[in-house]
């Protein structure tokens, strides 16, 4: 389990990597749909006659 | 294409495509990653091999976005469609936040190979350089306050910055860089072994495709911003 971990000794680096890559990518598809469903309520609202 | 370029026909498409452009992007980026992750260790590299398959779908990214931010920035300038300007618009930030992502994995797997994080190397510095053309060009949109001057402007400098695509490209080329050449698109085939390079045609797949969905559905998002505007505004008058 801990030589899973450690990653043949490159551990500090690969899953940072993961890490970082997993954050960025998700707090960018997180931020993009809320983004878009705050519009969509927005003119929701103003079309409303 | 051009049948595209209309904010209501871009609406109805978008929403025929979105779900099927969803699942195919989960599927690929799912196969990649995992395929990635399972990977056998490198003769050389070791492990770190891994960081291959969220390095390079990254940076790639990055660069293959600034080409479309660009594209789109010609159809604007040439054309003065206002969906190229939103199209161009919404792509900046996803390509920043590509560019930033291949740097950070960059540096994380040139410390145990190189032996250092960052380099001013000719690769580096003109990847280090994209990122900048893209914050200046969000910059611009945000500095100018109408709509169609800021589009004007953000355009020409999304073209001025192409320029930086060939040299972040053939940087390896021209110059001596620490950095390691093109191993894939190359003259007699690519130059990893298969067993790395289906993972790492999938992540480059799935980071691709989840490109163009983020991009479709931030566009949705600026026509409705823009609807709303003018709904606000015609109010108003």
């Amino acid at each position: 389990m801990s030589q899973f971990f450690a990653m043949g000794g490159y551990g500090a680096f690969i899953w940072p990597a993961y890490g970082v890559s997993a954050l960025l990518l998700g707090a960018t598809v997180a931020v993009t749909v809320r983004a878009y469903r705050k519009a969509r309520a927005q003119l929701a609202v103003l079309e409303k006659p | 294409m051009f049948a595209f370029a209309n904010p209501k026909r871009f609406m109805d498409a978008s929403s025929a495509f979105l779900p099927w452009l969803v699942v195919a992007t989960v599927l690929t980026l799912g196969a990649g990653v995992v395929l990635g992750f399972l990977a056998p260790p490198d003769y050389q590299q070791g492990d770190t091999v891994k960081l291959m398959f969220l390095h390079v779908p990254a940076a790639w990214s990055a660069m293959m976005v600034y080409g479309l931010l660009a594209l789109t920035s010609l159809f604007s300038l040439v054309w003065r469609h206002p969906l190229s300007d939103v199209a161009a618009k919404a792509a900046a930030p996803l390509g920043a936040m590509f560019t930033v992502l291949g740097l950070i994995t960059g540096a994380l797997w040139g410390r145990p190979m190189w032996g250092a994080y960052w380099v001013w190397d000719a690769r580096l510095t003109s990847f280090l350089l994209l990122l900048f053309i893209y914050l200046g060009y969000i910059a611009l949109w945000s500095a100018v306050e109408d709509e169609v001057r800021a589009a004007r402007a953000a355009a020409i400098l999304a073209l001025l910055g192409a320029v930086n695509l060939p040299v972040i490209e053939f940087s390896v080329d021209w110059w001596n860089t620490l950095h390691q050449g093109e191993s894939i698109a190359r003259a007699g085939g690519p130059r990893i072994s298969a067993v790395f390079l289906w993972p790492l045609a999938l992540s480059a797949l799935g980071y691709t495709l989840l490109f163009f969905t983020l991009w479709t559905v931030r566009i949705r998002t600026e026509i409705l911003e823009r609807r709303a505007r003018s709904i606000l505004l015609g109010g108003a008058a």
